[in-house]
């Protein structure tokens, strides 16, 4: 079974023969490259040429966060699996106005229904699946991200009542988060964008043409459309869980008159529940078959490419829990 | 090198295969879009070659167009090995195919197919004659129509649960 490797500290990357060592002064870790499905980099890394060689070589992806916990950039081996045919209708559903806003009000709307199913589950009255009628009537990608915004808006306001006290927050604020909440949603966010991104890595789809966010906006940024889905699942819900577990409190941060960020124990027990997060698995009802949180992932995916070829009309994944 | 003949060689004998077991598979597959893992059927596949057959000689061509060996007698003895003889039809013909791509392309009478069963034991020879040569003239016309189509519609059946694409077809 391949698996996420978090590289925590600063280090190097280096090969012998089919294993990577993770080095630094305290550790010599060796990772079988067969055994790696994705790397994420939160301390500083450097890399031997021949560990870049082997890494490409098996397409694995490597993702670099800056010292905030942000997601800076990743070594997005050259693509394997490659149709052109693919690529064509990628571009056509971006291209046609009608095949775009048709996909990115599927986004939101699939967003919106599981931060309603979040709220549900603390018995929280919202105004989501109300202010979410109004994608009917959008017609510009811009009156969409509007209806989006809105609904974000409600969601976290709403959010403060499942949280305790000392960590409610006036609003989302991104950059540089000012407070606990903000902090975490941050950290979460870059998280899955990135684990989003290898999904996206291991099927035919080109991540640089996207639907809901503007290709211009990130490079890879159909990865910002799908993490939209996956972020009351995998993100808000994991917040809910460390904070009133009390598993990350105040003591998890690092905090300056203008910023608050997790420090390395609190990042630490975030992304290790996180991952078990994503290894958790369900069984799906098309499918019949139990598939990981991780596996959902590539499974909207292949939805999106079913869509995009004629086959199956999208339809966003929703909790069904 | 592979050339491009003989890799097109290699994708039609694999569309074949496919145009028997699941016109979406074929599809999907002439499309490139592939599954990234190799399924356990494929390396199980590949044990029960290198385990029965590990004495035979292995002859460049035989990569490339996937023909599992070949034997020279005063005849071109070409042999596929598969697990079972459940999809016979489609074996027949891609090993028909390839008859019929040696006879045409290169020029090499006298070519004889051999399906082998190891699991089973037992053989089966075929034989490219004017009728069979006619049947596969109309199954790569038809594999052609089907791919310069829509998708087709994947239909339930029993080896979905077994292939690469169940995930795909049925989400
Ligand atoms: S899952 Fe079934 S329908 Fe789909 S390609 Fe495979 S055999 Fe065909």
């Amino acid at each position: 079974m391949k698996k996420n490797y978090y590289l925590m500290s600063d280090g190097l990357l280096k090969r012998k023969e089919n294993t990577v060592y993770f080095v630094n002064k305290d550790v010599k870790k060796p990772i079988p490259i067969n055994k790696i499905y994705a790397i994420y980099a939160y301390g500083s890394l450097t890399f031997s040429s021949q560990a870049i060689h082997l890494l490409a070589k098996e397409g694995i992806a490597v993702h670099f966060f800056n010292y905030y916990g942000y997601y800076d950039g990743s070594f997005y081996p050259r693509e394997k699996l490659l149709s052109g045919d693919l690529i064509i209708k990628q571009a056509e559903h971006y291209l046609d106005h009608e095949k775009r806003i048709f996909i990115a009000k599927k986004f939101v709307e699939g967003a919106a229904k599981n931060m309603d199913k979040v709220l549900k589950y603390y018995s929280l009255e919202n105004h989501i699946s109300s202010i979410l009628n109004d994608l009917d009537g959008c017609n510009k990608i811009t009156e969409v991200m509007n209806v989006e915004g809105r609904i974000r808006a409600d969601y976290y306001q709403k959010m403060n009542q499942i949280l305790p006290e000392d960590f409610e927050f006036e609003k989302r604020v991104k950059r540089p988060p000012e407070n606990m909440v903000n902090a975490l949603i941050s950290f979460g966010n870059s998280l899955l964008y990135s684990t989003v991104l290898s999904e996206i890595y291991n099927t035919q789809l080109n991540p640089t043409i996207s639907y809901l966010h503007e290709p211009s906006q990130r490079r890879f940024s159909l990865a910002l459309d799908l993490s939209e889905i996956f972020k009351p699942i995998l993100v808000d819900r994991l917040i809910f869980y460390l904070v009133n577990k009390k598993m990350i409190n105040a003591d998890d941060f690092e905090k300056d008159l203008n910023y608050c960020l997790l420090n390395d124990k609190g990042r630490k027990t975030f992304i290790k529940q996180y991952d078990e997060r994503l290894k958790k698995t369900i069984k799906h009802r098309e499918l019949n078959r139990k598939v990981s949180y991780k596996r959902l992932i590539r499974l909207e995916s292949y939805k999106l490419i079913k869509h995009l070829l004629g086959t199956k009309e999208y339809k966003p994944f929703v909790m069904w829990w | 090198m592979i050339s491009d003949s003989e890799k097109q060689l290699r994708i039609i004998g694999t569309q074949i295969n496919y145009y028997f077991i699941c016109k979406t598979k074929l599809w999907l597959f002439s499309h490139h879009i592939q599954m990234e893992q190799e399924s356990d059927l494929v390396s199980l596949g590949k044990l029960l070659h290198s385990k029965s057959y590990k004495d035979e000689k292995e002859y460049t061509i035989d990569n490339l167009i996937s023909i599992d060996f070949i034997k020279k007698r005063d005849y071109l003895e070409l042999h596929e090995v598969k697990k079972s003889n459940k999809m016979k039809k489609s074996h027949e013909y891609q090993l028909l195919y390839y008859t019929y791509y040696l006879k045409n392309k290169k020029g090499i009478k006298n070519i004889k197919g051999i399906l082998n069963y190891p699991k089973i034991r037992k053989k089966a020879t075929i034989n490219l004659d004017k009728s069979k040569e006619k049947d596969l003239m109309d199954i790569i016309e038809d594999i052609g129509n089907i791919i310069n189509n829509e998708t087709p519609k994947p239909q339930k059946i029993k080896i979905c649960r077994k292939c690469a694409y169940f995930e795909f077809c049925w989400v």
